[in-house]
């Protein structure tokens, strides 16, 4: 073993198969064996660009069902990287088990060995430790549903003809983001334990049975009463639109339940990638500089490759200012991998700030929190608690407040002592969801009278819908099928404006 | 624990039905854009693919989210002269201004208009869509080259079906002869001799029974080759109206009217001329920019542009070797005795030469029949097509005789 330490398993930019397989040997030992990192099996797939466009185009899954705005985002794709107006990913993985991730054909041997460290190490333990993807993907089962989603679409297709098929899948898309599932909703009942409930209330009332109750006269049946029987539909607001419609749209045809219950599927199994964009792409970032680097250190790489890997990696891991030209945003590389390499350094090296911000993990095994960190946190709750204030400093971070009533923007803290936690705490809001998505609840449902569909906009620090929402409600009223009222009301209650369209 | 796979030569194309989709679903907008596209491009340029833009907010997809206007904080990376309290201006035009809200302000104005590129065959397609063509022509004039297969000759290499068998045993034959006639000679020679060695001939006779009687270098196989149809040359003379009255949609009906028979020429004929006559009361030559875009004022003397057309022929193109193809555009306006003279001129020195002439006029009103073409209607000639046109739709049928024929 020793021995072999000091030869570099290979020179030169050109791949071959068995070198991938040697590399990936190499890394993967360091990764489990050294960092005990803990992952899915592997299927590294090696692709041209091409079909590096075409995975692009189905969101990134091996397979997708068609429809047209898959086709948009591929002549996109298509026509940007033909002008040069953007490279390709080196690498797309997919949340699976076993893991698939894509290298592509055009990689370089070092890039190549970047892409295994990144995906097929980082991504993929994140993959399965992280509690947001536990929770709501099953790994071992995509695949499969999208075989099933795809062929049921297309049977569906010739079957009742594109246009039907694309009109539900249209108007699925609109509400996409309104499709998933934030909290578990609790298990159904099975009908064994339905019976068992039934048996218990019986016997509880006929425990509690006195004929003194009998001669009580009864309260005439007032408003209340009857709501309460009528009762309010759904009893609770609902956020999930699409899961609503799929169960109780009055209209809809099985096989468009089953469409619909298709994307929300789509939307589920993609909602924890949302969640946690920095934490993921930080820790597979580091993931994959650590494991090189400590492939360097034993010597099993040369110069030459490490200089490749590192100016990849810098090019990855670049945040340009807010002035700055091409800035387009926080990087989520750039500071889930600062956030990240920032987290071993507290643990190795504290500095008295450290101390007094982190005490639990200042000087701590940096291996365990990083694993900790990776397994219990969202994006939200991520920067919320390990954005230290060194690097705050590091990125110049600063908060500006944009408010309605305002005529200007206020700089509201900037990276100074006053500052730290205010920076840190918005930017932690930032991540969060609500911030990104209107909440939009389903209150009522009129069962009983003209099968309307009630809504309720609840307006978040005071910031409206955008003008596509008009669009948006014909499409949900297309699948509801019966008229569909959006309210926007306060924080306090009040309705503000009501947008209705007619069924 | 990984399992490397080679997934290269699995199809690449499996986007093509997402695309197809798409071009299905904004028909109408790309159909536009071809049709833009249609008008500024030159008429030999006509056959290639070309970018289509589509408005970004016809293609959107909706969703909900927040507009700009309530209360919100944003972080921003790289503070280098700000301090808390420090007011700044409002940046102009929406957004709210830098943060997420800028990042995707910039990527919204990149995305105004979704530009890609069509394929030679899809914009063709569209092309034709548009002229109405019917799906015979469209293969007649669409398909890249018509190729004719053609024998040449015999190759010593090919597939079995291709063998010829005369060839290879005549090969076989020849090859026999050669290696046997020495040996033969030598027998010949040998028996000559009193007393003739019999052990020697017959190790030469069997020599001769192992020469194979047909062997892997004797087969011969016919030789085909591909050679483009198309072998002669033809010229196209556009002869049009530009007086005042021909609007630029008028000259855009001329334009496709042309496109589609020059389209036409050039996948029959190898080489295809172009020949631009332009005419007010005067006729001039003129190139293909100046036909289509420049103005012109004054009277209509069609007289005029047919005798250019005569001129040019007689000293450029001579019938015998040319195929010559005339189409002229007119809105029909022709005075005095003009369009008489006109009708003779085409029928007497014109049409003799010529192996098409297709006239299309292009009426303020349809239902008036026009000097031009009252005077041309009573021209009999199956090389003769008249029509009037007011949709692109239209345009086709007028050269509908010529095509049918020329596929037959």
């Amino acid at each position: 073993m020793n021995a072999s330490h000091a030869q570099p398993l290979s020179s030169g930019a050109e791949w071959t198969f068995e070198l991938i397989e040697r590399y990936d040997r190499a890394i993967g030992d360091i990764a489990v064996n050294e960092f005990k990192l803990d992952c899915y099996p592997n299927q590294i797939e090696v692709i041209a660009s091409e079909q590096m466009l075409d995975a692009y185009a189905s969101v990134g899954l091996p397979i997708g069902y068609p429809h047209w705005s898959y086709g948009k985002e591929f002549i996109r794709n298509e026509q940007m990287y033909r002008k040069g107006q953007r490279g390709l990913a080196y690498e797309i993985v997919i949340n699976s088990n076993p893991c698939i991730a894509y290298l592509m054909e055009e990689n370089s041997l070092p890039m190549q060995a970047l892409v295994i460290a990144h995906a097929c190490y980082g991504h993929n333990s994140f993959f399965k430790g992280n509690y947001l993807f536990q929770q709501w993907t099953n790994a071992d089962a995509i695949i499969d549903y999208m075989v099933f989603a795809r062929n049921y679409l297309m049977k569906c297709e010739d079957r009742y003809g594109h246009a039907a098929v694309e009109e539900i899948l249209d108007s699925c898309h609109a509400l996409q983001s309104h499709g998933v599932d934030r909290y578990r909703q609790p298990m159904p009942l099975s009908a064994d334990e339905e019976r068992e409930r039934q048996r218990e209330r019986e016997e509880y009332a006929w425990k509690q049975y006195d004929d003194i109750w009998r001669t009580l006269p009864t309260r005439s049946a007032g408003d209340d009463a009857r709501n309460d029987s009528v009762g309010q539909y759904p009893p609770e607001p609902q956020e999930n639109l699409l899961y609503f419609i799929e169960k109780h749209a009055p209209k809809l045809e099985p096989w468009q339940r089953e469409l619909v219950r298709i994307v929300r599927k789509m939307a589920q199994y993609f909602y924890p990638q949302g969640m946690t964009k920095v934490m993921n792409e930080g820790w597979a970032t580091f993931w994959h500089y650590t494991l090189l680097n400590r492939l360097y250190d034993k010597g099993l790489v040369d110069d030459g490759f490490m200089l490749e890997v590192l100016s990849s990696h810098t090019n990855v891991v670049a945040q340009r200012g807010f002035d700055q030209r091409g800035y387009g945003g926080i990087n989520p590389y750039a500071l889930g991998f600062a956030m990240t390499s920032d987290i071993r350094r507290i643990c190795e090296d504290p500095t008295p700030e450290d101390r007094e911000w982190f005490p639990d993990i200042a000087g701590g095994d940096w291996l365990k929190v990083l694993d900790f960190a990776m397994r219990n946190y969202k994006d939200e709750s991520f920067v919320g608690q390990f954005l230290s204030p060194r690097l705050i400093r590091d990125l110049h971070l600063f908060a500006i407040a944009d408010h309605a009533k305002d005529e200007h923007l206020l700089v509201d803290s900037i990276h100074n002592e006053q500052g730290y936690r205010r920076v840190r705490q918005l930017l932690s809001q930032q991540y969060n969801r609500d911030g990104m998505v209107p909440d939009i609840q389903v209150v009522r449902y009129d069962h009983r009278g003209d099968r309307s569909l009630t809504l309720n906009h609840r307006r978040h620090r005071g910031r409206p819908l955008s003008d596509e929402s008009g669009e948006v409600l014909k499409h949900l009223s297309r699948l509801w099928g019966f008229t569909v009222r959006l309210n926007t009301i306060d924080a306090q209650g009040k309705t503000l404006e009501q947008r209705e369209v007619r069924g | 624990m990984s399992i490397v796979i080679d997934r290269r030569l699995n199809d690449r194309n499996k986007s093509a039905v997402n695309r197809e989709r798409f071009l299905r679903r904004y028909k109408e907008q790309i159909r536009k854009s071809v049709s833009d596209m249609v008008s500024r491009r030159s008429i030999t340029d006509m056959d290639r693919g070309g970018n289509v833009n589509i408005p970004a907010r016809d293609i959107s997809e909706p969703t909900f989210n927040h507009g700009s206007g309530g209360d919100r904080e944003i972080v921003l990376p790289g503070n280098k002269q700000f301090s808390p309290g420090d007011k700044l201006k409002r940046p102009e035009g929406g957004g709210g201004g830098g943060g997420n809200g800028g990042g995707d302000g910039q990527s919204e104005d990149a995305e105004d208009s979704f530009t890609f590129s069509l394929s030679r065959e899809e914009f063709m397609s569209l092309f034709f869509d548009d002229l109405e063509l019917p799906h015979l022509v469209r293969n007649m004039i669409g398909d890249v080259r018509e190729y004719k297969m053609q024998r040449a000759g015999f190759t010593p290499s090919g597939v079995p079906a291709n063998l010829s068998v005369t060839r290879s045993l005549r090969q076989a034959l020849a090859r026999r002869i050669a290696l046997t006639a020495p040996l033969k000679q030598q027998i010949k020679d040998l028996e000559q001799r009193e007393v003739p060695p019999d052990e020697e001939i017959a190790e030469l006779r069997r020599r001769i029974d192992r020469v194979p009687f047909l062997d892997d270098l004797d087969l011969r196989y016919r030789h085909r080759v591909k050679v483009p149809l198309p072998i002669s040359r033809a010229v196209m003379f556009c002869l049009m109206d530009v007086s005042a009255s021909m609007t630029e949609d008028k000259k855009d009906l001329a334009k496709r009217f042309y496109t589609l028979l020059y389209l036409f020429l050039s996948r029959k004929y190898e080489k295809v001329d172009l020949v631009f006559i332009r005419h007010t009361d005067n006729a001039q030559e003129v190139d293909e920019n100046a036909f289509f875009h420049d103005r012109q004022s004054g009277g209509t003397v069609v007289l005029s542009a047919l005798k250019l057309m005569q001129e040019i022929m007689t000293a450029r193109y001579p019938a015998d070797s040319w195929n010559i193809y005339g189409a002229q555009v007119s809105d029909g306006d022709a005075f005095g005795a003009d369009p008489e003279k006109s009708r003779s001129c085409l029928v007497e020195h014109l049409l003799p030469s010529c192996r098409y002439f297709a006239y299309i006029e292009v009426p303020d009103d349809p239902m008036r029949t026009s000097p031009l073409s009252y005077a041309y209607q009573r021209i009999d000639s199956e090389k003769f097509a008249m029509s009037s046109v007011t949709q692109r739709g239209e345009v086709y049928p007028v050269l509908r005789e010529l095509f049918k024929r020329e596929a037959a």
